[in-house]
Parts: C-alpha cells; structure tokens; sequence
C-alpha cells in the first residue's frame, strides 16, 4: 500500500543501483522488492483491519450464529438426554423398548418443569410433522397423571409407538439438521430416507423465492428505463443545469422509504391522484385497484430504488470525454453508431453496477410490500419477518435467509466474473 | 454533447423526446415526495385528498411533544455516530483495498457488502442476541454498531471508486519532498478524494437516519429514533403526524443537500 | 484545594447520579402496549391514575406485533419491559414458548371474576372487544345487516377488507356456510371442517384486502379502498366519535374476544407489575377504560361501575348481544392455531 507512505522500494533500492556492481545489485533490488511488498501488504491490512475487526465483531458473529440455526439445532439432544443416553445403542428397527419410553417420559416432565416442552415439541414437530399436539398433549397428561405411572400414559397415546416416530426423534438427539435448508426449498425427507417435494398446498417458498426474483428483476429493469435517460441527460448538459437535476435525483434519495411508501399509499389508492389522472386522461373507463397490487409494489419500489441505479450509471458517463464521441463523428459515425459503439461500451460498467445494487437491494425488501403490496405479493424478507416476529420460528427464517444469501453471492460471483471485478463501480 | 455537429431532423425529435422522457422521469421522482407536504397540514385525522382543512396540529404534535423530540434528538445521535465512525473506518478501508496488492481482496470485497444483502430483519435479530449478551443492546453505542455495518459498505464502495483514478504516484511524489505520510495524506489525497468520501458519508448518514428495522430491535422506549416513530405512526396512529415529520426531514435534507454542496465545492467536482 | 473541591464536586455528582439512577429504576414500570387509540386510553384511565396514586413512573412503549423481541429479551435475560399488552392468541403462544410468566393469581384478583376465557395461566384480560363489521353509508346505500354479509359480494359488490390472520375469518366463514355458532369450534377441530372454511373464503378472495394494523380499517373505509372491513369495534367508533367519519357498526355475528396483558418472563420489577394488574383488575378501574374506548370491561362484577353514557357502545352491551354472537374459544385457537396460521399464510401466498 503506497497510497499513505511511499514505498521503501524506491529510496534504498535506487540509491544502491547507482553504487553498487549491477550483479549483486539484481539480487538486492528483487529482495527489496519483496521486503517492500511485504511491508505494504502489512499497512494495508493494518489500514483495512479497524473496519473488518469492527464488521466482524458487530455483523459477521451475530449474523454466523443466527444463520448458524438453520442447520445446528440442539434442541432435541438438549431436552432429551435420559432418551438420547437410552437410544444409544437402539439400531433403529422396530420400537426402542420401555426403558426409551420411561426416559422419554421423564425427559418430558423435566421439560414441564423447566418451561421447555414448547421448543421440544416444536423441534420434534419439525422433523415430524403433527407431532406438536402429541408432545404437548402427553406432556399435560404427564402432568396431571394423579399417580397413574408415567409409562403407562405414554402407552396410552398411540403416536410414541406408531412407526416412524422413533426414527424421528433419534435423529433429532444428533445435532446437526437439514431439515430447516430443505424445506426452505419446498423438500423433505421421505419414509424411506430419501428427498421429496412436499405436497403443493404447503410448498410456498420456491414460488415465492420466485416471485422475488421477478420483482427485483421488474424493479431493475424500471430503474433503467427511467434511470439511464435522464442520467445521459444530466451528463450532457451544462453543469448549473446538472447540479438542479441532480438534486432532483438525490431529495428522493434522502427522504425516509417510510415516508415514501406512506406517499404512494396515498397516490395509489382507489380515490387516489394516479387513479384521478388516469380517469382524467381517460385512461381505462373504471377506477384501478392499484393498491395492494402486484403493479402498485413494482412502481412504489420503481421509485425508491431509482437513485441506487441512476447514480452509478451518472458517475461512469460523468467520465466520459466528449472528444470521444466528437472523434467518432468526425470519422463519419451517425450518430446512432456513434452512441453504440463507442459510448454504450464504456458506461456498461456503471449500468451493471447499477442495477446489480439496485437488484440486490430489492431482495431484501419488506416494508414496502407489507405496506403496499397485496397477500399475493409478499416477498421472501416478509416471511422471514413473519418467522422472526410472529411464529417464532428463527430456525426457518435462518434457514431461508441463508438461502437468499447463497443465491445473492452467487449472481454477484457471476457479475463479477463477467465482468470483471474492478470493473463494478458500484457507485 | 447531446446534439452531434451536423444533427438531422430525426436527431432534434429524438433529443427532444429525451427531454420530454426525463421531463417525465423527474416527476416521476419528485410528486410522490410532495404528496406529505400538503397532507401534513390536513386538519383531519386521515391520508386522504381532498384536506378536510389547513392546521398546524400536526407540526404542534411533532414539534411540541416530548416523544417526538426525543425521537429526533436519538436520530442525531444515532446518524452522527454512524457516520463518523463508517466515514473514517470506510475510507481507510476503500485505500488499503485500492491497492491491487492488498491479500484476497476478492474475498474482502463481497464480505463488505454483505450487509447489504442479508435481509435486515436478521442482522436485527442477530445483533441483537449477541449485542445482549455483551451488554450492547439498547444503548446508542449498539445502534452505532449495527448501523456503521450497514453504512460502511456504502462508504467503502464510494470511496475505492472515486480513488480509481487517483494518480498513486502524487503520493511518492510527496514522500519523496519530505511529507510525513499523514500530511500527504491530509494535503495530498484527501482534497483528491474529497467528493467520494463526503458522498460516501452521505450515504453513510442516509441508511443510519431512515433505518427502523434494527432500531426497532436494539433501541429501549428511551432510544426510539424518528423513523422508528414514523414506523409506529404509519402502523397503529397512520396519524398525518408522521407526514408533518416527513417534511421537516426532507426540509433537514435539502439543508443537508445544501451544505454538501457547499463543502463539495471546495473539493473538485461536484458530489454524487 | 482546589483540587480537592474538584473531586468533592465529582464526588457529589457522582452520588446524585447514583441516587437519581436508582430512585429512577424502582420506580418505573415498562409497558408495551400496542398504540394507538387504545394506548391512549390505557393511559388516560390507568397509566395516568396509578402513577398519581403510587408514584410509579410509566414509560410506554409501543408493540408492534414483534413477540420476536420480547423472545430475543427472553432469551438473552434482558428484559427491559415489564408488562406487554397482547392478544390471547400471543398469550397462549408465548406462555408454551416459555417467555411469558406463568402468573400468580392471588396477587392479582380473584380468578373466579373474571370472564370465562379471561383469566389465562400466562394472562389476564384487560378488556372485552369486538370483531365487527364497519362500512360508510354515503358509499354503501345498502346496509348490511351482518358480519356475514361479507360473503355476499353480488349483493356488497366491492372490495371489503379483513384481517390477515384465520383467527375470525375462519369462524365467519363457516357461519356463513350455515354453521350454527355453537357448533363453529367443533367443525374447525375437523380437518374437513378447515377446508370447508377455506372453500368459503376462496369465493371471495379476490375481492379481500387485507390489513394488520388496527389502524387500517378506519383509513380503508376513509380513503374508500374498500366498501366495508371487519375490525375492532372501538378503533371505528374512535373513528366515528372524534374525526366524525360516518362510518356504521355492524354487531350482527360479531365474535367477542379479550385483550391480555401479560409479564415476560425475567421482568425486572415483577412486584410493581403485579401492583399494576391489581389495580387495573379492581372492578371499579376495569371498567374505567369504557369511558374513553368502547371496549367492554373482563370482570363479571364490573358492569355496574361502567359510566352509563359508555355502556351502550360496548360490545358486551346488552342490545349488541341480543343477535347472533360467537365467544372466541381461546383453547381451540391454543391447540389449533400455530398449524391454522401455517395453513393460511399459504393459502394467501398461493
């Protein structure tokens, strides 16, 4: 890193070059060079590290370990040791026996007593569908036995010896889990140990992990439309002129998305302006039900990721010489060849970056669509809230955002690897 | 630049539909920003046209309560914090990376901007289980915290591009005329690269000031910034209150606009 | 000496600091409350009154349907809150979850006096409400005449809004498949009954808008996005009383549930918790809420103290009643409702 301090390569090795013979001098000169490279690549690190420590500390362990959910759940293991030390050497055929049974019976009221028995059953209910209401029923049984013996009430409820349980629950007592990463993906594990599809009234995520991506991609192509004329506009023209404009872009760009999505409630609703202009125009006989629609969430999103697009793209074709283009003209380009074959290229770089952002910031998207968009319309970061805020369940929301996760780093792999990764200015 | 030398008939109209087009666009961004100019002085208790009648309850509601007062004075605190620190530690950061030698910055790079994509509900919950923990949760140096994680990414972006084309050679330059490396950095670079960093800590300020989500989980009833409050207002009141708090930001934003513009114009060029 | 002054002055900073810091920690009592013109309320007929009564410091904050927050401070042993005001559905979630105390009824009010349904291990009831139907007269000429009406879109075309939650909607759809409302519970406990309740709910689907805030429906009926919207009876008459908005109550069908207030588990003063629920539990204050939301108090022994120009507003008044009504069965929605909820968010998403 030469940019605060000059290299060491230059004084000494430069000094030396003009006493020294020239054969040891090659020698001194590579070794130099090493030792200086080595010393810049410390002082980069030491000027990157204050922010990668603090990023780690405050982003990178909190994030490892919620993520970390989706695949480690002990809970199972945890609420259950007297079971799990009783299924140590059951081998898995048939039903493990009475001395499970009664441990199970035991971990279960231990459970009660701690407040527990709701994540076990949850946990267990993961992994075998159905089985929350059993655990919960036979735990309050447990509880009220009134000196009936505990075995006896687990042989009572017909679920701890139906087939298929036991399994269940012996995979649970080891800690690791797929089970949250596959139905993040609509799969689960059948009977016989292999992976299916789960039955269609309860596979939602693919479509909605679809959905998202059709609504960022709709969103980036709108900011583009919108985004990459006016930013070609304000590039060309005078600078007072261009600085007005810019503000445009960028008062938007600093008010609260909050306020912004409350503003489009407003333009959007039935009795709405947009419906009142359209109706005016005479657009269309009949007032449009834009709110809580599909159209409504693209164009309030449309709007507030406008900048995010707008701005790179600007600060690529800001760069631009206008001798280029003046050059190809006065070798006979018309003007259309002109625009794309010598500047389409160069600001390609900066429309890419653009909508890479603005795709990528779309992802994550959930106030507006809670706000705005209809039931149909409701996007991966809303059920994950959904997990996280009313069902608890932070396994699942773990799970899914670590797949949104994974495909995100992907598709910025591939852009970068298109592209090559200097080339993304991103802003 | 829009017109070549010679433009033709078709060239005028395809210009002029550029302008009508941006003419467009610029609306497009603008009337959906004013529509909670007028709605704050709404006399009635709803988000509907046409205003049932003018008055400033709104703005007394805003300004005269002690909630909403607190809520901007956290929003400062908060955004102020978050700034400096992401600014600072940012633009270090986009200079060590700048350089072509600096160890795996392949993978430095989409680590950075991964709070960008890791949906911000769990960053929420995830900083805050582990900020509890340490006894960060529901204090401002804790929202700080979350907050330059997500600020920084932007400020690093910023910067590293406006330092693409900083000639690294002004630097050697300066050495080799004596200058401590902090003095060349301070008069050599900093002037240099002065735009992308004040628009780096305008974003910075920016995500920080209209942040809700991890505020709502790190922040006690005593931390509650605006957002937050407009956040709670848009849920349970839809009082025109947040609208007459949505004014008084965006009048704060072009007063901020203002002084960026000011400042940006003792550095180079005008700031993005 | 001056250097001695200097540190007698931090000194005694430091002790007033210290004093006011800890005089300011016994005193205070945190509430969550879910905003609104309800928490307005609260605290005109009970924040108000029982700080001025004991001293106590109230600091409100606002719930905002994230129970994720209060396990997040469960589960990390921070809890800043001390009392959270929920719905019985959350009550009974959170008390099997582990992040709700399990509550101590001799501290509070005798258990018998309540409600049926009112008194729950994890909660107590703050007030009774309704599930109502509202619509705007000036748009809708016809007036419905119940709940029901909400599945009769050739008669009520438009958009009608409900709530995104099967709790209700569920019910209402079955009455309006002619269950009689004593059996609604007994045919949702069947899996043919719930798709049954879903079928009916598909044949209006494409005309619902949904809302999650108690808030929307008032702004729904305002803006005219929709012709009529289930909702909690005292937010439209809120509407109706102060913003003077036309808006027209249905009580037909109505379903009468119960609001909780509820202590998370690991609260820092659960003393003055208590204190509180006591005092808000007396049949006298319970039914001081009346007066400035019309929800209905819990204690069967409160009636008479409720302010008689209140009392025909209340969702348990005797006129409001006299029709068709169903009692959410808090238990059915305890054993039923995680799997319900799963099952309805996707069929919205579908």
């Amino acid at each position: 890193m030469s940019a605060l301090q000059p290299s060491d390569l230059d004084r000494p090795a430069l000094a030396r070059g003009r006493s020294a013979a020239a054969d040891t001098d090659l020698k001194s000169v590579s070794a130099a060079l090493r030792r200086a490279e080595f010393g810049d690549r410390l002082r980069s690190l030491a000027l990157a590290a204050p922010l990668l420590v603090l990023l780690a500390l405050s982003f990178g362990i909190p994030i490892v370990l919620l993520l970390s959910r989706a695949v480690y759940d002990p809970t199972i293991a945890e609420a259950l040791p007297k079971t799990t030390a009783a299924l140590a050497d059951w081998n898995g055929q048939g039903q493990p026996g009475d001395a499970a049974l009664a441990a199970l019976a035991a971990d279960l009221s231990d459970n009660q007593a701690k407040g527990t028995a709701y994540e076990l059953a949850k946990s267990i209910n993961a992994r075998l569908p159905g089985a929350r209401s059993q655990v919960l029923k036979t735990v309050r049984k447990l509880e009220n036995a009134g000196g009936q013996p505990p075995l006896d009430i687990m042989k009572s409820v017909p679920f701890w010896t139906a087939p298929g349980t036991w399994p269940a629950i012996a995979s649970g007592t080891h800690r690791l889990t797929s089970f949250y990463l596959l139905s993040a993906l609509d799969l689960r594990w059948n009977a016989d140990g292999g992976i299916e599809r789960v039955p269609p009234e309860q596979a939602i995520f693919l479509q909605v992990f679809m959905r998202t991506f059709f609504v960022a991609a709709a969103v980036t192509l709108a900011t583009l439309l919108l985004g990459f004329p006016l930013a070609y506009l304000i590039s060309s023209v005078p600078k007072g002129l261009a600085a007005i404009l810019i503000v445009a872009v960028l008062l938007p760009f600093w008010t609260s998305i909050l306020v912004r999505t409350a503003a489009w409630t407003v333009l959007l609703q039935k009795f709405g302006l947009v419906n009142d202009l359209l109706l005016w125009l005479g657009v269309g006989s009949d007032r449009l039900d834009l709110m809580y629609s599909r159209m409504g969430l693209i164009i309030a999103m449309t709007h507030i990721q406008l900048p995010f697009t707008l701005l790179p793209i600007y600060s690529v074709m800001r760069t631009i010489q206008p001798s280029q283009m003046k050059a190809a003209y006065s070798l006979g380009a018309r003007p259309f060849t002109a625009f794309r074959r010598v500047y389409l290229p160069q600001v390609f770089p900066g429309v890419m970056a653009g909508c890479l952002l603005t795709f990528i910031l779309c992802l994550g998207y959930y106030i507006t669509p809670a706000l705005i968009g209809g039931a149909s319309d409701q996007l991966i970061s809303n059920f994950i809230a959904n997990y996280v805020n009313v069902e608890l369940n932070w396994e699942m929301a773990a799970a899914l955002s670590f797949i949104l996760l994974v495909f995100t780093l992907a598709l910025f792999g591939i852009f970068a690897r298109i592209l090559g990764f200097d080339r993304l200015k991103l802003v | 630049m829009l017109l070549s030398p010679y433009p033709t008939a078709g060239e005028r109209i395809r210009i002029t539909l550029l302008w009508i087009w941006c003419g467009l666009v610029i609306l497009f961004l603008l009337v959906p920003i004013l529509i909670p100019v007028p709605l704050s002085f709404n006399s009635g208790a709803f988000f509907i046209f046409p205003l049932e009648g003018i008055s400033t309850r709104w703005y007394e509601v805003v300004l005269g309560t002690q909630r909403w007062q607190s809520a901007i004075g956290n929003s400062l605190i908060v955004a102020f914090g978050t700034t400096f620190i992401a600014t600072v530690l940012g633009t270090l950061t986009a200079i060590a990376l700048s350089d072509e030698k600096f160890p795996g910055r392949r993978i430095v790079m989409p680590l950075l901007l991964s709070p960008l994509i890791v949906p911000v509900v769990i960053t929420a919950v995830g900083s805050y289980l582990f900020y509890a923990r340490i006894g960060l949760a529901s204090t401002y140096a804790g929202i700080i915290l979350a907050h330059t994680a997500l600020a920084s990414p932007f400020v690093v972006v910023t910067v590293a591009a406006s330092l693409t084309g900083f000639d690294r050679n002004l630097m050697r330059a300066a050495a080799i005329s004596g200058a401590k490396p902090l003095t060349a950095f301070f008069r050599v670079m900093l002037p240099l690269i002065l735009p992308g960093v004040l628009s780096g800590a305008a974003f910075a300020f920016v995500t920080s000031f209209d942040e809700v989500v991890v505020v709502q989980f790190l922040a006690s009833a005593s931390q509650r910034t605006m957002p937050l409050e407009m956040f709670i207002g848009l849920r349970e009141k839809l009082s025109p209150a947040i609208t007459a708090a949505a004014t008084l930001m965006m009048a704060l934003s072009i007063l901020l606009l203002l002084v960026a513009n000011i400042l940006s114009r003792r550095g180079r060029k005008a700031p993005v | 000496m001056k250097h001695v002054r200097k540190n007698l002055l931090a000194l005694a900073a430091a002790t007033a600091c210290m004093t006011i810091g800890h005089a300011a920690f016994a005193d205070e009592l945190s509430i969550m409350a879910s905003g609104g013109a309800w928490q307005d309320a609260q605290r005109k007929a009970w924040f108000e009154p029982f700080s001025k009564e004991t001293g106590v410091k109230i600091l409100e904050q606002e719930y905002l349907g994230d129970l994720g927050k209060v396990k997040a401070m469960v589960d990390t042993g921070n809890v800043p809150i001390d009392l959270v005001t929920v719905e019985t559905a959350t009550v009974l979630q959170g008390c099997d979850a582990g992040i709700l105390e399990r509550l101590d009824y001799s501290k509070i009010g005798p258990r018998d006096k309540f409600i049926e349904g009112s008194a729950l291990d994890c909660g107590v009831g703050l007030d009774a409400y309704g599930d109502i139907l509202a619509y705007d007269p000036t748009v809708l000429k016809d007036a419905p005449t119940s709940v029901l009406d909400l599945f009769d879109t050739t008669k009520f075309p438009g958009k009608r809004a409900m709530r995104k939650f099967p709790a209700q909607n569920l019910e209402w759809a079955l009455m309006a498949d002619g269950v009689a409302p004593a059996d609604i519970y007994k045919v949702l406990a069947t899996p043919e009954g719930v798709d049954r309740a879903f079928k009916k709910l598909d044949t209006i689907k494409k005309d619902i808008v949904w809302w999650d805030a108690g808030a929307q429906p008032a702004q729904l009926l305002a803006s005219k996005e929709v012709v009529m919207t289930t909702a909690w009876n005292g937010r439209i008459q809120n509407a109706i009383d102060t913003d003077g908005k036309p808006f027209k109550i249905v009580w037909n069908n109505q379903i009468l549930e119960y609001d909780m207030i509820a202590i998370p588990k690991g609260a820092k003063s659960p003393d003055l918790a208590y204190k509180y629920l006591a005092y808000i539990s007396e049949p006298k204050n319970n039914a001081k809420l009346a007066s400035y939301i019309t929800y209905g108090p819990v204690r069967t022994d409160a009636a008479s103290f409720v302010a008689p120009d209140a009392l025909p507003k209340l969702p348990n008044a005797p006129d409001h009643l006299s029709g068709a009504y169903l009692v959410a069965d808090t238990e059915f929605w305890g054993d039923y409702g995680e799997d319900l909820v799963k099952r309805f968010n996707a069929w919205l998403a579908q």
